[in-house]
């Protein structure tokens, strides 16, 4: 008993050292990560489209652009970052104890982890939802027809909660068959072991895409939940958090003013005719200044990997394996939710 | 005798003289109608259960043949490069798309291991091969297993790179280490091991890092340092199945003494030991490991994770080895016991000599058992975040855009892999056995 204490009293002593320190690192991870050279950021252990290694151990998708903007602005260069691929689990303590700078993982904004779990959200790169697929042969048109079904669900994620919720509002039943890799869950659908699976609709579509023949499978029309996907970082360091938003909407906004990887040179080589433009590549006005970074920031992100827009494209477009249509990430002038602040 | 002889005259006349010449055996009686008849029809009730097992072997090979002999490799220039290119080619044939394996062999062999360095592990792993031959096979002439004495440190070297001098030195101790066993030995077995260890602990952690500074300072021999995040793949199954098993097999023989001690300490501790470690689970301890010792160390301790789940894994298989040698001591017939004591050897001596050679022998299949189990087991790593074979399969390749959906080509390729080792291993022992049996049996 005696021991048990100690124990316990030098794990609390180690915590609150650990927190201590990541505090006290607190308002300089900008200048840390000047320091260093590199940029550590959080990423998904491997998710189709959003964090994948190809076959020269280089990470791509459209979390890690993500990482490499920020790389981009801070550094003027997008190379310059350490990944760390996080699991689930251990996504938040990693953040939490400063390991990494900042979390891009496919990471829902929910309430309880912006407050309780003390994590700073700083934007949206990927509005999902989580929704059903399931074999066209079944007839089945709406998610309400599936009383009694076998649902293939990934074990302890939100999504399990969701559609707990989901069939209990409707007054329905189920019948869960658990699974714990996307891969795994693709494998039990084809083989029949459930009916319906129900995941994020971005994987959704990547599973389906998958399939060898994806028009025999339909994505059900609900979409049960909101799953704002977004980059965060540590409470306790706004500059740095400041940082990390004004990369990600410099993304946006490059696409809403149509600044592209194509023209950014000519764009940032002489102040434009769009004072806005101007300002977002530092051809005028001084906010690279502002946030600690050099004039030039917005145009260094839009060269590593072009705007909002191309990245979409380049990793889970239309256009790709996995064949996403914009949706609900629109720009807002296209009828999305993509609406970046004004760069002022 | 003699009577037949005297008779030979009196032949009855009806008895055939000559040797009738030998007919064949009908032919229900032999090759391989008899063979058929006698194993696989030989009732009725036999004969349907091979006519259905038959049909199963038909079933199974009519999936598996076209699958494997249909499966497209594919080239480095050409690709196809993604699972969709795959289905292209087949154009819905069935067959595995084992370009996967083609395009991504490094990573499934090395993890991310540095492209530019990967002539490393791959010389350390046939240096491996010829550190173990003199070890496996004892007729091999004996200098050469001074080189499995120096591998351990060539390999280190090899695989974290770094300067040279660190390796150096730590043999450099090892020999120090030596020197004071051979001082001490003549006094007590015991107390030259403990000698050895204090001596090599000491010159490891006041000495080696300040020395190999200087020297690598006045002549830099170095080799680009990989962090241990890097390796993975296969190599790291390899790294700490090999690693935790030599190391847990000398660790185990202590364990096993130590719980037949008289000494109630030392028999207490080795108890108490076993029976927790066998009592967790390996995936317990490995999480252990990971996370919580972060909670007991400083917060910027730098206490690399290869070295934490080296200690874990092997920790854990000397429990279950210090059991198996257990059950080999308690085979041996007492007379071996008091036959040493009858002839005054000490008791370090009397293991050495007469108790452990014996009962290690018996304990070979029990303990290769746990070899191969153990071997098995590091795939548990890829879940607290290294890559291993399975890890790179599951959490990276997986799912990258362009092999997404590919499933059983990948972790047949590491079934594969895996039974070449473990089989090798079993094949190993046995001959092994075969070698060792002085009984009469």
């Amino acid at each position: 008993m005696k021991k048990n204490v100690f124990l316990s009293a030098l794990a609390a002593a180690a915590v609150t050292a650990t927190g201590a320190l990541a505090d006290g690192h607190g308002g300089a991870t900008l200048a840390a990560v000047k320091d260093r050279g590199s940029l550590k950021c959080g990423i998904s252990t491997g998710l189709v489209g959003f964090a994948s290694q190809d076959a020269n151990d280089e990470w791509e998708g459209f979390d890690v652009a993500v990482c490499r903007a920020v790389a981009a602005a801070v550094l003027g260069d997008p190379t310059a970052v350490e990944f760390r691929p996080v699991t689930n689990k251990e996504r938040f303590e990693v953040l939490n104890s400063g390991d990494i700078d900042m979390l891009s993982r496919n990471t829902t904004w929910t309430f309880s982890r912006d407050v309780d779990l003390k994590l700073e959200f700083v934007g949206v790169n990927y509005y999902d939802g989580q929704g059903f697929m399931v074999p066209k042969e079944l007839g089945v048109s709406s998610a309400k027809d599936l009383d009694g079904a076998p649902v293939c669900i990934q074990s302890g994620t939100t999504t399990e909660l969701n559609l707990a919720d989901f069939f209990r509002t409707n007054n329905i039943s189920y019948q869960p068959v658990s699974i714990t890799t996307a891969s795994e869950a693709q494998q039990a659908y084809l083989a029949g072991r459930c009916a319906v699976y129900t995941t994020d609709a971005s994987g959704l579509a990547a599973t389906r895409a998958s399939f060898e023949n994806p028009e025999d499978h339909v994505v059900l029309p609900e979409i049960i939940s909101k799953e704002p996907l977004g980059p965060l970082v540590r409470h306790g360091d706004s500059e740095w958090g400041d940082v990390v938003r004004w990369s990600l909407n410099t993304l946006i906004a490059a696409e809403e003013l149509g600044i592209t990887s194509a023209n950014v040179g000519e764009l940032s080589a002489a102040p434009t005719e769009n004072p806005e433009i101007n300002r977002l590549l530092g051809t005028e006005g001084n906010l690279g200044e502002m946030l600690g970074l050099p004039a030039d920031f917005g145009a260094a992100i839009i060269q590593a990997d072009g705007n909002y827009g191309e990245i979409f494209e380049k990793y889970i477009g239309e256009n790709t394996p996995i064949g996403l249509s914009r949706g609900l990430n629109a720009q807002w002038t296209d009828g999305g939710l993509l609406y970046a602040p004004p760069f002022r | 005798m003699a009577d037949l002889s005297t008779n030979a005259g009196k032949v009855a006349p009806f008895v055939q003289t000559e040797i009738i010449p030998q007919s064949p055996p009908p032919v229900t009686e032999t090759g391989i109608i008899k063979w058929v008849r006698e194993n696989l029809f030989s009732s009725i009730p036999n004969g349907l259960m091979t006519l259905i097992a038959l049909y199963v072997i038909f079933q199974l090979l009519s999936l598996v043949v076209p699958w494997l002999m249909n499966g497209v490799w594919g080239t480095e220039g050409e690709g196809p490069n993604s699972l969709d290119e795959c289905r292209q080619r087949l154009e819905g044939a069935t067959g595995g798309c084992f370009a996967v394996i083609r395009e991504r062999w490094q990573q499934l062999l090395f993890g991310n291991y540095p492209k530019d360095e990967l002539w490393r592990p791959t010389v350390t792993f046939f240096g491996l091969i010829l550190a173990a031959l003199p070890v496996m096979f004892v007729k091999l002439p004996a200098k050469l297993r001074l080189f499995t004495l120096v591998f351990p440190f060539v390999a280190f070297w090899l695989l974290w790179g770094g300067t040279i001098w660190v390796p150096i030195l730590f043999f450099g101790a090892v020999i120090l280490g030596y020197i004071a066993y051979s001082k001490l030995v003549g006094n007590s077995f015991f107390l030259g091991v403990l000698g050895f260890l204090a001596v090599v602990a000491l010159t490891a952690f006041f000495l080696i890092g300040p020395i190999s500074s200087v020297l690598n300072g006045i002549i830099p021999i170095e080799l680009s340092g990989v962090e241990s995040r890097q390796i993975g793949g296969f190599i790291l199954n390899f790294i700490l199945g090999i690693t935790c098993v030599s190391l847990s097999i000398p660790l185990g023989i202590v364990l096993a003494l130590g719980r037949q001690s008289d000494l109630p300490i030392i028999k207490g501790i080795c108890v108490v030991f076993i029976e927790f470690i066998r009592g967790v689970p390996l995936i317990t301890l490995l999480f252990v490991a990971s996370v919580m010792l972060a909670y007991f160390l400083p917060p910027n301790a730098n206490f690399d994770i290869m070295i934490r789940v080296i200690i874990m894994i092997t920790l854990f298989a000397a429990a279950y080895i210090a059991e198996a040698i257990r059950g080999g001591l308690a085979a041996l017939p007492k007379g071996q016991y008091e036959a040493a004591d009858a002839l005054g050897l000490d008791y370090w001596q009397a293991m050495r000599l007469i108790i452990l050679p014996q009962a290690l022998k018996i304990s070979i299949p029990s303990i290769v058992n746990i070899a191969i189990g153990l071997f098995k087991d590091t795939t548990l790593v890829s879940i607290i975040s290294m890559v291993d074979l399975l890890g790179m399969i599951q959490q990276r390749i997986f799912n990258t855009t362009e092999w997404f959906g590919v499933y059983w080509e990948l972790l047949g390729f590491a079934a594969f892999l895996f039974f070449i080792i473990c089989y090798g291993i079993s094949q190993y022992s046995q001959w092994l056995e075969r070698q060792l049996a002085t009984d009469h049996r």
